[in-house]
């Protein structure tokens, strides 16, 4: 096996091309490592993604935001700028693993592994956040819903990287907000997760988003769930709908980690839980 | 020479203080050294094959790939471990289970080993072993393997304890019955009877050190093994068994360890890699991986229980009965009769009857788990307890105080008791300000008993006072959590000096008398006992020492306080001698001073808990939170409080643990789904509360300062007194562990639909 | 399988080490270096035991390659002791019985130490929280995190 520490996304990409074998992007290794660990992959090549500067830093802006794609939960989480225009993305990256994960592990690493649990992944859809890649001739911007295609398996080519996400403007009385469920307090992966963003006008909801994690092959974005509370003041009656349109968009298994029954279920009962938050956040009462 | 047990009242100085322990400085540094932190000249690293297969036909194992590639030093079969055993069918088993002989009974069932020069060749060996396996029809489930037609696990399993013996091999290995009175006449007499079956799923103790071992064979028959152990004595005698070494040629060495919680009383990959060691007579290192240690490791059972209680109005059960089924994976066990024998040990009972049936499956060999098979059938009985007590509309604190075992009860398991803790826990409990404290919505309070026997087995230590009056302290039990430090207290204690005048080692065990192992919550007990013994031998010793130094009759010297002094109108007035300087003249009095006793430990006194437990339940999710736990516990006599508070503490997290999310789950293709800390989800320190204790010292009258054993009891109450809380907060009854959030919420659901 | 080799700074002393390039830098700590206070517990990250400092930042070193030590700064508890001098929290670990068997501990001492250094007087939960990376599963936790707050004080008083 080769380890490369490449200093420009281009250089990345050129190693991945031209490998011929397995070869796979380090950025935390909390995924990457456990996999070697589990004897699942033999890579041959390693690309170091850390010494990029461009991948190393974040920008804040109500006009709109970009953090790099070897950005780590932990810095994420130091950053109050982006905490406070983009609460939900951030707590719901902070969520994975441990403090020590969180010193590793960073936002596109959690997009590329493409666990449907993976829990940044429905905070950033629900933002709107998009997926800068960078190949080998050309560079494309995708919506993160877009990469994901099935559990482990993305849209991305092979000489592919993703070098940033970006976040959109944000609006005035914005909000967003993330929840998941496990079992324990902490360390566990989400049995079920629900993203929100929003945007309320005289506390009437005006746009939103709403997204769900592990229901399903790939992270949800649910249009219904979002039509449901749009043009309500969330009362009850719309966050019954809103639960309601949640659970039906719902195909989820039955795994070591919950079952069909109770993640269609809890599906409903977070997100109406992280709408109330997401609400208030933008200031609604 | 025989030594007085009995308990003395003597007033302690040093017991019942709180110094810092010997290995502390070690352990905070990072210089402890544990099973995977030795090394050896030329060391090869050891790689074990298991089993994809829950149940499968070995047809062949072609292992000529692997031993050409460069760097393999050994590779190991069944074949390279003959049958030494004459025919002793629990040697069999433990050789069998560590190395399939034939046939792999469960998934992670060694196969085969390698000795490399590093891990990246022994890993590639390993793959270019190729076996090939027919898969057999598997069982997982304690029920399903006692159903006709369930695939039968070895055709040699005749149920024993049956009469007439049984011709037809079955999955249950025995039927054990225990009890006394009449349970029907019992039942007949009742006003309520509440009758219902109870399963746990099962749980690992998850130490946090894997199996680690370093094992050393020459072409002579000698060997060294370094391990972490619960018992190194014990692994050496399996070990040279199993191996065909003389017992005396095989020197273990205990490494620090990492957690055991009866986990580490059982060989697992020792004798391979001792094995593995003789045939390429190099040192070989094996270290499991956390994958393995769930896989091919020690669980404990998971069980299906029915237990049935009937009482009068008044509060008095007239007759209690189980019946427990304890699956103890692929080989036969013990698990159900412990089971049998502890569920109602809690109550004093006219008619009484446990029949507990130890079964078979496609899973690995269970070993011991602190108090082992106790909390299962404690959680059918104390949560049966809580049904019965609402039923006759009483408190279910009070209904357990009217039946509570006593000094003179006879035992549902036989004996009767000398003076135990059950009555005064419950008391305790009562008057405990936990049980006044106001709780808020969606929370609920639960409390329940446990029962343990503890164990006292062969002892022996060797204490040696040094030339300047210091006391070397030799024992062959491991210290699992703060032993050496309550140990050295013990001698301090006895011989009247300073905590900080003794260090207490545990030797090898070429270098001490077999001692048991550290099981059964004997380590302080039995060793603490054997020191007060070896303490006293040294205090004749120093006695008559001073009596030449003196030059005056041994019978005027008496020790005092560390010194000795001399009695009587004539001597009176000698100056007195420290036990520094009768030391400091050893070798003019007659050499080395020291104190030996060898001991079978036996009394080791009952021990019995009472938890009390506040929960709250999200009846939208079903996610329970433990938010104010308090153990109270008979210690006999606290030696060092901390440790006994840890061994409370660390009882009950492990119990929570249980109560709540830690199970296997095995997937139909009979393969564990979750070996790893991610999904075998033991708690983190984010979900527990601080865990208060209280230490309750009703003296054991068979231990000279009054002490039991204090390291297990505390496991057992928690899955009851958890699911009494849940009940207590949302009224929904859970009989089924895990109560996970799933497996509650589902209750919820159904209660409301009914 | 090529090794390479690795300078990198260990508890403030310059180390050399080479490795194969796919080698965690737990197992070159241990097996390399000499460091076996680094313990490990799971290999996946799930259980703290292997808990260094990297930059300063807290992470497990099963979850880091050898080879990405190069040219950074580790810190172990091997490095947590001034001299003789023990580090407060490895004083109130001993003087509040906070271990059992000690596996845990080094990892654990190391969490705290990260989490002191960011948070000097963490609430109950803020130390629950931060050390839920690292498990113990002889304690119930209870004396540890008593363990912790003694300490935190103990270094605020100091200050």
């Amino acid at each position: 096996m080769r380890f490369e520490s490449p200093a420009t996304s281009k250089e990345a990409v050129a190693l991945l091309a031209s490998e011929k074998g397995h070869a796979y992007i380090l950025a935390g290794g909390t995924d990457l490592l456990v996999r070697m660990k589990m004897d699942l992959i033999e890579p041959d090549l390693i690309v170091d993604i850390k010494g990029i500067p461009a991948m190393q830093s974040i920008n804040a802006s109500s006009t709109g935001s970009r953090i790099g794609a070897a950005v780590s939960g932990a810095e994420l989480g130091e950053h109050n700028k982006l905490k406070k225009l983009w609460p939900g993305v951030v707590e719901a990256t902070n969520l994975i693993g441990s403090d020590q994960i969180q010193g590793r592990c960073t936002m596109v690493g959690n997009l590329c592994n493409a666990s449907p649990a993976a829990d940044a992944v429905p905070a950033l859809i629900a933002a709107g956040a998009k997926a800068v890649i960078v190949g080998k001739n050309k560079r494309r911007t995708v919506a993160v819903e877009k990469i994901i295609t099935g559990p482990g398996q993305t849209s991305l080519a092979r000489d592919e990287v993703i070098e940033a996400i970006t976040l959109p403007k944000r609006a005035p009385r914005s909000g967003d907000a993330y929840l998941r469920f496990i079992p324990r307090t902490e360390m566990d992966i989400a049995v079920v997760s629900a993203g929100i963003n929003l945007t309320i006008s005289r506390g009437i909801v005006t746009s939103a988003r709403v997204a769900l994690g592990a229901v399903a092959a790939t992270p949800l974005l649910v249009p219904g769930a979002a039509r449901a509370i749009i043009g309500t003041k969330l009362d009850d009656g719309a966050l019954d709908k809103l639960a309601a349109a949640c659970s039906r968009a719902c195909k989820p298994i039955d795994d070591k980690r919950g079952t069909i029954e109770y993640r269609t279920r809890v599906a409903g009962v977070l997100a109406r839980r992280a709408a109330k938050i997401a609400y208030q956040r933008a200031g609604g009462a | 020479m025989a030594h007085d047990y009995s308990y003395t009242k003597q007033k302690f100085k040093v017991i019942g203080t709180r110094p810092e322990r010997p290995d502390g400085i070690d352990k905070v540094t990072g210089r402890a050294k544990y099973g995977a932190d030795a090394t050896a000249p030329g060391q090869l690293v050891g790689l074990i094959l298991r089993s994809p297969h829950a149940h499968a036909i070995i047809k062949k194992i072609d292992t000529s790939k692997a031993e050409k590639l460069p760097g393999v030093k050994a590779v190991l079969t069944c074949a390279d471990l003959p049958d030494l055993t004459g025919g002793n069918r629990d040697l069999q088993n433990i050789l069998e289970n560590c190395m399939a002989r034939g046939r792999a009974l469960y998934d992670g069932h060694a196969v085969a080993a390698v000795a490399a020069v590093d891990a990246q060749t022994a890993k590639k060996a390993l793959k270019l072993i190729k076996v090939q396996y027919k898969a057999l029809p598997h069982v997982t489930d304690v029920d399903e393997a006692i159903l006709p037609g369930a695939p039968i696990i070895h055709d040699w399993v005749f149920t024993r304890g049956i009469d007439p013996a049984p011709t037809e091999p079955s999955n249950i290995s025995q039927r054990t019955q225990f009890g006394h009175g009449d349970v029907e006449a019992g039942f007949a007499k009742a006003d309520v009877i509440i009758e219902k079956t109870w399963k746990t799923e099962q749980t690992h103790q998850g130490y946090i050190e894997p199996h680690a071992c370093l094992a050393s064979v020459g072409p002579d028959g000698s060997g060294e093994l370094w391990v972490t152990t619960q018992g190194h004595f014990t692994f050496r005698n399996v070990c040279s068994s199993l191996l065909g070494m003389d017992v005396a040629k095989l020197k273990v060495t205990a490494s620090e360890i990492g957690g055991g919680f009866g986990g580490k009383t059982h060989v697992w990959m020792e004798p391979v890699a001792l094995a593995l060691s003789r045939k390429a007579n190099r040192p070989v290192k094996v270290v499991m991986s956390r994958e393995e240690v769930f896989r091919a490791s020690g669980p404990t059972s998971s069980t299906s229980v029915d237990v049935k209680i009937g009482a009068k109005k008044n509060g008095v059960i007239t007759a209690a009965s189980a019946e427990l089924r304890y699956q103890g994976g692929a080989f036969p066990g013990i698990w159900a009769m412990l089971g049998a024998m502890t569920s109602f040990a809690c109550y004093d009972l006219k008619n009484v009857k446990t029949v507990g049936y130890d079964i078979l499956c496609n899973r690995p060999k269970v070993t011991a788990y602190r108090a082992p098979s106790a909390p299962m059938a404690a959680f059918g009985v104390e949560s049966t307890m809580d049904m019965l007590a609402a039923e006759i509309g009483m408190n279910p604190l009070e209904f357990r105080l009217k039946n509570a075992a006593k000094q003179g009860t006879r035992a549902s398991y036989g004996p009767v008791y000398g003076p135990i803790g059950i009555k005064p826990t419950l008391n305790a409990v009562k008057n405990h300000p936990h049980m006044r404290a106001r709780l808020g919505k969606n929370q609920g309070r639960g409390m329940a008993c446990g029962f343990w026997f503890n164990f006292g087995g062969q002892t022996c230590v060797d204490l040696n006072v040094g030339i300047d009056g210091t006391v070397s302290l030799t024992v062959g039990t491991i210290d699992v959590g703060g032993s050496r430090a309550a140990i050295s207290l013990i001698a301090a204690e006895e011989l009247g000096i300073p905590y900080e005048q003794v260090k207490t080692n545990v030797a090898d065990t070429a270098s001490l008398g077999y001692n048991d192992m550290t099981e059964g919550s004997r380590g302080t007990f039995s060793t603490g006992m054997a020191t007060i013994f070896a303490a006293r031998n040294a205090i004749e010793v120093l006695r008559e020492r001073a009596a030449k130094m003196w030059d005056i009759p041994v019978d005027a010297v008496v020790w005092e306080n560390g010194e000795a002094r001399a009695t009587g109108k004539k001597h009176g007035n000698l100056p007195r001698l420290t036990i520094k300087q009768i030391a400091a003249k050893a070798g003019n009095t007659g050499g080395p001073i020291a104190g030996h006793n060898e001991v079978v430990a036996d009394n080791a006194g009952v021990s019995f808990a009472s938890h009390i437990c506040d929960v709250e339940v999200d009846p939208e999710t079903g996610a329970t939170r433990v938010i104010r736990y308090t153990v109270v516990q008979d210690a006999g006599k606290a030696i060092h409080p901390d440790y006994v508070e840890g061994q409370f503490q660390g009882g009950a997290a492990q119990g929570i643990g249980w109560a709540l999310n830690e199970e296997y789950i095995y997937g139909d293709d009979g393969r564990l789904q979750n070996p790893g800390f991610l999904d075998y989800r033991i708690p983190v320190c984010s979900d527990l509360p601080f865990i208060d204790t209280e230490i309750l010292e009703i003296p054991n009258p068979n231990h000279p300062y009054g002490v039991r054993g204090v390291g297990e009891t505390s496991i057992v109450p928690p899955l009851a007194a958890i699911g009494n809380a849940i009940s207590n907060a949302v009224g929904v009854r859970m009989d089924h562990v895990p109560m996970s959030p799933p497996r509650i919420l589902k209750a919820l659901d159904d209660a409301t639909s009914s | 399988m090529s090794a390479v080799l690795v300078s990198t700074t260990v508890n403030g002393d310059t180390v050399e080490f080479a490795c194969p390039q796919d080698e965690t830098l737990l197992d070159a700590l241990r097996n390399r270096v000499g460091l076996t206070g680094v313990k490990e517990g799971c290999g996946t990250g799930d259980c703290g035991a292997c808990s260094i400092t990297l930059n300063g930042r807290l992470v497990c070193s099963c979850l880091v390659l050898g080879v990405e030590a190069s040219g950074n700064s580790i810190e172990t508890v091997e490095g947590m002791a001034d001299g003789n001098k023990l580090h407060p929290l490895q004083e109130k670990f001993i003087e509040h019985a906070a271990l059992q068997c000690g596996i845990c501990t080094p990892g654990f001492l190391v969490a705290a130490k990260a989490l002191l250094e960011r948070k000097p007087n963490p609430t109950v939960e803020e130390i629950r929280y931060a050390l839920a990376g690292n498990l113990c599963r002889c304690t119930g936790y209870d004396k540890i995190v008593r363990a912790v707050q003694a300490a935190a004080k103990e270094m605020r008083k100091k200050k």
